[in-house]
């Protein structure tokens, strides 16, 4: 019955969905006030209708009804309860559902935090993101519904969540890279309802920035959520593996962050609207490609698609409508946009257009590696899969010049910027990153590494460049403490990301560079010495988990030859799939990580098994980074001067 | 002028569109194996009747045959052994077993209790044939003619509707060859 119900709900949300994104268009595009206020109530009632959907899904999870075929094939009796929640979002129908819901809580909240707009722009707004609501509910209903059920009969236990997902990394990773995705389907909506409207205009950029950096900074955290997590649960101890699906969610990423920084111009100095509509159109349309590369299985799946087609015809006739649609209404309207003012050849908006220009690039090469297997594959020119090679040797000297080029723009100014001024401000950070960057590398590893000492001169060039931007605007204030006090949330949540930026080069770098591994045959009383560290075997023994058997190893650590810690790597064996999974036994640090992971036991009477040992400094760096760009985009996006600034423009807008 | 530079974005989307169309109908279950048309690995490995008997590559040669990769932790290789037993019993198909990162007495039980198809088991405790061979878990499966080439390959369980596509391969490769 509350699957039924759940359903039934579900198709109540897509029927008020539909209205959503007629009714207040309808009444923008005729000037009928009435209908343009409609857009709230129906935003409400579909958050409503969707929320109880998802409870009634989680409820099968909870009560294990295994007559749902999706809880069957995902959840099982002996699964701990937490994990039966985040099995909701576990499979391909659950993790739709949780994806349109979180649609409807971000038109939920536009729809009452927009009380300061203007009624036509916030009724278009709602109205486009109704739209793509109606879009990913058809594609559930008719494709992919979650509460599909075995009739007459159904199994009396069910198959169980993949013992991979089974992990805290899956209860955080998808919520929070889906608020990031679909967070930018309100920049999006934006700038369609500024298309529409024509009012392309400065006060349209502001009323997306915050919005747009906080969609940013749940993707920054949500992708970086997925790399933690691939590091500690695959076992392989890798960070970033350029897969498809990992490519999938760092391309919106590129051009979100490219559009947080034009919509930055676009706001201030009323330039690059046209292009800053079109990086909104684009990073929401890349987070469309991905769930399609993702979820139709065209790129990673290894099951035939062939046979089932439906789907993925369905997201794609979806992509083609929305960002299809969308491009053409940017071709046919864009063209009218006029810059309000002019700049320099060097000046920050330049600068800036860098930045975008660099992250554009990086994206292209991003797409253009993801996708050319499947060109290939279509023009009959073989099978090839484009490897870490390929994208290390493009993404890497891309990156270097932004964070050049990220702290030149840090101190440069508005309009016209001379190069006597520049070279004046910057003389003194760049000399000290060098010398700071290599006295930093000789102190650590006493050895030349070259891709090393670059990334720690650009980390500490970056640092040493957001430092004097501070010094430049407190100077003239009558103490250091009240000058640092009159900035704005923005100002140090721009200089919050970009020292992450520079945090997370160092990570890059030198796990990258100074990282150590071995695999080798241990037996119980093995010993093997890495660096400081010395790492004793002790065997395995037999533990019982909630739904597997692991063999669990036990690792004594000692650190200068005295004991340190004791670390257990587990082998599992997850009884309802018959799985087995490596369990990594991890040391985390500030600046190293000790990494062990168990592979296959060699000889049972000795007891014997192969061990992968890895020592990864600074890896932690990597996530850190990108926690400093997640705090730093959420406090730019919290400034009290968007509020104030849109209450003074919804005031302009009714003169 | 700038009015056409517009429709550029609408352009390079469609192009794209065209070939995601087309990656709608090809089978990414055809992975890439580089050793296509290349012999199989060299290789050293005990048979699982008669441990003490090595087998090689050579073992394998003589017939256009099957070379599936199972094991007992496995399954799917469970849900495809009926298969794997009608086409040994009914069509008279040679079938090589490659018991895959498995205990030898475990797999001579399971082959006891569901049916051997197999004409020959190689025992690849370690993996590493499998490794050599590029193999993702298993099943997988592979054909090879006469020669030991491996001429395709296959990932995950085999069906009829599987078999049928391997059996016109087969069908074909043994004619090239007369």
């Amino acid at each position: 019955m509350i699957p039924e119900l759940g359903q039934f709900s579900l198709i109540l949300g897509l029927c008020l969905a539909l209205l959503l994104s007629v009714v207040p268009m309808v009444g923008a595009y005729n000037g009928n006030q009435l209908w343009v206020d409609y857009a709230r109530p129906l935003s409400k009632g579909v958050f409503a209708f969707l929320s109880f959907s998802l409870l009634c899904l989680g409820w099968a999870f909870l009560s294990n009804d295994f007559s749902v075929v999706y809880v069957a094939n995902g959840s099982n009796t002996n699964l701990p309860w937490y994990f039966k929640i985040s099995a909701i979002w576990g499979g391909h129908e659950g993790s739709l559902l949780l994806w349109v819901w979180i649609q409807a809580v971000w038109t939920l909240a536009v729809a009452l935090k927009s009380k300061t707009l203007p009624h036509d722009i916030v009724g278009r707004v709602l109205g486009v993101m109704g739209m793509i609501t109606v879009g990913f509910l058809l594609f559930i209903l008719f494709t992919s519904n979650p509460f599909d059920r075995f009739l007459p009969g159904f199994p009396a236990e069910g198959a169980d969540l993949n013992p991979l997902l089974q992990d805290f990394g899956l209860i955080v990773h998808p919520p929070t890279l889906y608020m990031g995705y679909v967070g930018l389907s309100v920049a999006f909506s934006f700038a369609i309802a500024a298309l529409l409207s024509g009012r392309l205009d400065a006060a349209w950029a502001r009323w997306s920035r915050p919005w747009t950096t906080v969609a940013w900074a749940f993707l920054t955290i949500g992708i970086a959520l997925g790399s933690w997590w691939a590091y500690y649960e695959l076992g392989w101890g890798g960070w970033w593996f350029w897969d498809p699906v990992e490519n999938a969610s760092l391309l919106p990423w590129l051009v979100a962050t490219a559009l947080i920084h034009s919509l930055a111009v676009s706001e201030k100095r009323g330039v690059f609207k046209s292009w800053t509509v079109l990086l909104a159109i684009a990073a929401f349309s890349l987070s469309l490609l991905g769930t399609f590369l993702v979820r139709s299985g065209v790129l990673t799946s290894v099951h035939a698609f062939a046979t089932d087609p439906q789907r993925g015809m369905f997201i794609l006739g979806m992509l083609i409508v929305v960002i299809g649609g969308s491009l053409l209404l940017y071709a046919l309207r864009a063209g009218s946009v006029k810059s309000d003012s002019s700049f320099g050849l060097l000046s920050r908006e330049s600068l800036l257009l860098v930045n975008n220009v660099l992250l554009t690039v990086a994206c292209a090469m991003v797409l253009i590696g993801t996708l050319y297997p499947l060109v290939m594959d279509a023009l009959n020119l073989g099978k090839i899969s484009v490897g870490p090679p390929y994208f290390n040797a493009l993404f890497v000297p891309l990156m270097s010049i932004m964070a050049v080029f990220l702290g030149i723009a840090t101190v440069s100014r508005w309009k016209h910027t001379s190069v006597s001024m520049l070279v004046s401000q910057l003389w003194l950070s760049a000399v000290a990153a060098v010398v700071a960057g290599l006295v930093t590398l000789w102190l650590y590893g006493g050895v030349l590494e070259w891709w090393a000492g670059l990334a720690l001169v650009l980390a500490y060039w970056i640092l040493f460049t957001g430092m004097r931007d501070i010094y430049n605007r407190v100077r003239h204030r009558r103490n250091l403490w009240q000058g640092m006090r009159q900035q704005s949330r923005s100002f140090y949540g721009m200089i919050l990301a970009h020292i992450g930026v520079a945090i997370m080069i160092v990570g890059v770098a030198m796990v990258t560079v100074f990282e150590e591994q071995t695999d080798m045959r241990m037996a119980p009383g093995d010993r093997m010495t890495f660096r400081d560290y010395t790492f004793i075997f002790d065997g395995t023994r037999e533990v019982q988990g909630p739904n597997y058997i692991s063999d669990m190893g036990r690792v004594r650590v000692l650190y200068q030859g005295e004991p340190y810690t004791e670390m257990f790597p587990e082998k599992r064996l997850y009884t309802a799939r018959g799985m087995v999974m490596t369990q990594v036994a991890l040391q985390p640090g500030l600046f190293r990580d000790l990494y062990i992971a168990l592979g296959e036991q060699l000889e049972p009477e000795s007891g014997a098994w192969a061990v992968r040992l890895q020592y990864k400094p600074f890896v932690r760096w990597i996530w850190l980074g990108a926690i400093f760009m997640t705090v730093g985009g959420v406090l730019a996006a919290a400034d009290p001067r968007y509020r104030r600034q849109a209450r003074r423009d919804a005031e302009m807008a009714k003169v | 002028m700038r009015k056409i530079f517009l429709f550029i974005p609408l352009l390079a989307f469609l192009a794209v569109g065209v070939f995601l169309f087309r990656g709608l109908f090809m089978d990414p279950s055809k992975l890439p194996s580089a050793l296509i048309d290349k012999p199989i690995p060299t290789f050293s490995l005990p048979s699982l009747y008669e441990p003490e008997q090595m087998l090689t590559a050579d073992s394998l040669k003589g017939e256009v045959a099957l070379l599936n990769v199972w094991a007992t932790w496995c399954p799917t290789c469970l849900e495809e052994h009926g298969q794997l037993n009608k086409i040994a019993q009914e069509e008279g198909v040679t079938i090589y077993g490659l018991n895959y990162k498995d205990e030898p007495d475990k797999a001579l039980r399971w082959l006891e209790r569901y049916y051997d198809p197999y004409k020959l088991v190689v025992v690849d405790q370690a993996g590493s044939l499998g490794l050599d061979m590029g193999v993702y878990g298993a099943p997988e499966t592979f054909i090879l003619d006469r020669r030991g080439v491996i001429r395709y390959r296959h990932v995950g369980a085999v069906d009829e509707a599987v078999w049928q596509k391997l059996r016109s391969m087969m069908q074909q490769i043994e004619k090239e060859e007369v």
